[in-house]
């Protein structure tokens, strides 16, 4: 049976982990993602968990291990947060490109300078085009639940593909919230043991990671960018899987009060939990607004969002990045280029906001969403806002 | 490249599962200058056979010099080190 438990929710992820029952784990510890690892350590070295430990010297070397570890065949994690995602870029590439089914939880960090060890998703907007799987977390019970979700997505073999699970650095890995903790039938049901299709033997060569010279460069990466967007299937056919059994649903977009909404905020991450409050005071001051939580990332659910957003007069996207000197918040980006061709389609009012940890509160919601019916029905809107930036 | 293999049809995760095809995969594509041997001028000393990268120079049954055209990319260390100069580079056309 599981057990409902008041837990920190970087330790809900390490007890996902375990019950994942994970063969390898390769890290270098990082604010704020150092409680997952130290928890896992902790595990491994008391024997509670059957795993390799390894206690790597850089966050390159560290994604090269559990590259190495997968390809091998071992279920393989790892944990980082921002500058350690930066330093992991290059090999985070070669694991999407490998197919190989490492799962991370990505604590969300911001990128300095100035240095910073506080939270935004920076650091995973700095990998947005690597072809990892991404989900977005927005409590513990969704980093719980999404860390066993991600190995039977990435491990299928439709699918094999490397997963992140974001969860935001101190906002959810250092917050302690009531977690139901699945018990090991349960996650052992869910999730069989990791049967690779594909891996180093000795005893059957087969090389992976080859060159691949310019008339073949473009036919792999194509191969590769159709079979992840394919994987988007699989994912909602597991999610489906998981509501039955464990009664918790998920979809690409958490959505609140938002069926008859004119304005409707978008965002990733566990700040949609404030705005939901910001959006009850202002249906209380009779605003039809709701909310939208992005869960989904990679593959980028467009038609879903279209769908699912396209009623609305106006969508404000609160963005936890900056694009600096682009185009507008990521998020609000590319949900603009969905739109691109859609008729009739919403104005996408895109604010950033939130950056390295600054809080926004309810009334910060507030405001967005009333500015940004004014910006959408006075077509004064600027292309993007750094909201709550003093003068 | 009308024989090459679609997206499709491209291995997963472009592995290679049959080792040692390298061979199959003919870098003497790459060239732009070609070395031609004379055979009046060359004295069979094997420098260029020793020298060359690719293990290109290939020395026959009857002791003839010649190129392997296939594999050979033209870098013309075998024309700069041959002692009688007998090996002229040839613009490819």
């Amino acid at each position: 049976m599981s057990r409902r438990e008041g837990l920190e929710i970087s330790a809900a992820c390490a007890e996902a982990v375990a019950l994942a029952d994970v063969d390898v784990i390769a890290a270098y510890p990082i604010t704020p993602q150092t409680h997952i690892v130290e928890h896992l350590a902790r595990k491994v070295a008391d024997g509670l968990l059957d795993a390799e430990y390894i206690l790597a010297e850089s966050e390159h070397s560290a994604m090269s291990c559990c590259i190495g570890s997968s390809a091998a065949g071992a279920r393989t994690f790892t944990a980082t947060a921002g500058p350690g995602l930066a330093l992991m870029s290059e090999m985070l590439f070669v694991a999407s490109g490998l197919r190989l089914p490492v799962v991370m939880a990505l604590v969300n960090r911001t990128l300095s300078s100035p240095l910073s060890i506080w939270g935004d998703q920076s650091d995973v907007m700095s990998v947005r085009d690597c072809g990892w799987i991404v989900f977005f977390a927005e409590n513990g019970q969704e980093v719980f639940d999404m860390t066993i979700q991600a190995f039977r997505i990435a491990e299928d073999e439709r699918v094999l593909f490397p997963a992140m699970v974001c969860l935001d650095g101190f906002h959810l890995s250092h917050l302690v919230e009531p977690v139901e903790i699945l018990d090991r039938e349960e996650v052992d049901s869910f999730l069989p043991p990791y049967n690779p299709k594909y891996r180093l033997d000795p005893h059957n060569p087969t090389t992976m990671g080859a060159f691949a010279p310019p008339e073949f460069f473009s036919e792999i990466k194509k191969r590769q960018d159709e079979e992840l967007r394919s994987s988007y299937h699989v994912i909602l056919e597991v999610w489906g899987e998981w509501e039955k059994r464990f009664g918790r649903s998920y979809a690409p977009l958490s959505q609140y009060r938002s069926e008859d909404a004119e304005v409707i905020l978008l965002m990733a991450g566990a700040f949609a939990g404030t705005a939901r409050l910001a959006i009850d005071r202002l249906r209380e001051k009779g605003l039809r607004v709701g909310l939208a939580s992005l869960k989904l990332w990679r593959p980028f659910p467009r038609e879903y969002l279209v769908d699912a957003l396209g009623r609305a007069e106006v969508v404000c996207v609160v963005d936890r990045a900056l694009s600096v000197g682009g185009a507008g918040g990521p998020i609000a980006n590319e949900l603009r280029a969905a739109f691109h061709d859609v008729a009739d389609c919403p104005r996408v009012v895109s604010f950033v906001a939130g950056l390295s940890g600054r809080d926004i509160m309810v009334e910060g919601f507030m405001e967005m969403m009333e500015k940004a019916l004014s910006y959408a029905r006075d077509e004064e809107m600027p292309y993007y806002e750094m909201y709550g930036v003093r003068e | 490249m009308s024989n090459l293999q679609g997206w499709k049809d491209i291995n997963h995760a472009c592995m290679v599962f049959h080792p040692g095809n390298a061979s199959e995969y003919h870098t003497g594509d790459w060239r732009s200058m070609r070395p031609v041997i004379d055979r009046e001028k060359c004295i069979k000393c094997r420098i260029c056979w020793a020298f060359c990268p690719d293990a290109a120079v290939r020395i026959g049954e009857n002791g003839e010099y010649h190129i392997d055209y296939d594999y050979c990319k033209g870098c013309g260390i075998c024309a700069y080190e041959c002692p009688r100069e007998a090996i002229e580079m040839i613009e490819e056309c």
